[in-house]
């Protein structure tokens, strides 16, 4: 027959199995940081080095203002941002989820990248457009919805979110 | 007096709980709408045949459904919570509880 241990060993078994199979408990808080700190950095070179500081929505084809930035080196600014970004969150979590013993790529982490993918994705796409489309002054408030969009599905895979794991097990 | 009370709560526990893997099982899909058998596997990191054999328990107690659809032309076996199955392991939560708080 089993006792109290046993017991209180299920319960930290079935709130870990809970916890391994929804959350993504791999994540990085410098991962975070560092990206900031990237984005930070790409700021400062498009705006003071570039001079990239779109006011106006352009219609025009020729860029109010092109005299003063090439969108080229602003767009290879935002992608050199983009990749050390992820680099350093892949890093960061391979050797997070390497310490706790998971695998980076599981089901969870799985789910919530498809999650974050669609709105990413979407956005993605018609900030292309609106590049094809000279609409420069609407990217970056763009970007900015769509990844709101993309981190507030993702937030149900953090451990932050644990309202409904609370429900499960009213236990003290 | 006290001891049957007790005894009535080991009654209570429901056998197809016994088994960690089951109780893995449960806990995964009480908080997953959907899993397919692979991220069981991953999760509860035991081999294709135990989780079969444990799958196929949890079924008959009919805890859990089954969901068939292909991807491509894959069968893609999907597994999830019945309202019998949540109502069970709710009230296997419910006398863990109170069989840790009656030995303290």
């Amino acid at each position: 027959m089993k006792n109290q241990q046993d017991y209180r060993r299920d319960i930290a078994e079935i709130r870990f199995m809970m916890e391994r199979s929804s959350k993504f408990l791999s994540l990085s808080g410098w991962a975070g940081i560092m990206a900031g700190i990237y984005a930070l950095a790409g700021l400062f070179i498009a705006y003071n080095v570039f001079g990239f500081n779109p006011d106006v929505i352009d219609y025009n084809t020729i860029s109010t203002g092109s005299e003063s930035f090439t969108l080229t080196e602003i767009i290879t600014t935002a992608v050199l941002v983009l990749i050390s970004a992820l680099a350093t969150a892949i890093y960061f979590s391979w050797k997070k989820a390497k310490n706790i013993g998971e695998k980076i790529w599981n089901a969870t982490s799985r789910q919530m990248l498809t999650q974050m993918a669609v709105p990413l994705v979407t956005g993605g796409i018609l900030i292309i457009v609106l590049i094809l489309k000279n609409l420069v002054g609407l990217i970056a408030p763009l970007t900015l919805i769509f990844y709101g969009l993309a981190l507030f599905n993702a937030a149900r895979f953090t451990i932050l979110e644990v309202k409904f794991l609370w429900e499960w097990y009213r236990l003290d | 007096m006290k001891v049957s009370v007790k005894e009535r709560f080991f009654n209570d526990l429901h056998k197809a709980f016994e088994s960690r893997i089951r109780l893995g099982i449960m806990s995964a899909l009480a908080v997953n709408d959907l899993l397919d058998f692979n991220s069981l596997k991953e999760y509860l990191r035991v081999t294709d045949g135990n989780l079969a054999t444990h799958l196929k328990a949890l079924e008959k107690e009919k805890f859990i459904g089954i969901q068939k659809s292909f991807i491509g032309r894959k069968p893609n076996t999907k597994y999830y919570m019945t309202e019998v199955g949540k109502k069970a392991f709710n009230d296997h939560l419910k006398i863990l509880e109170k069989l840790i708080k009656s030995q303290k």
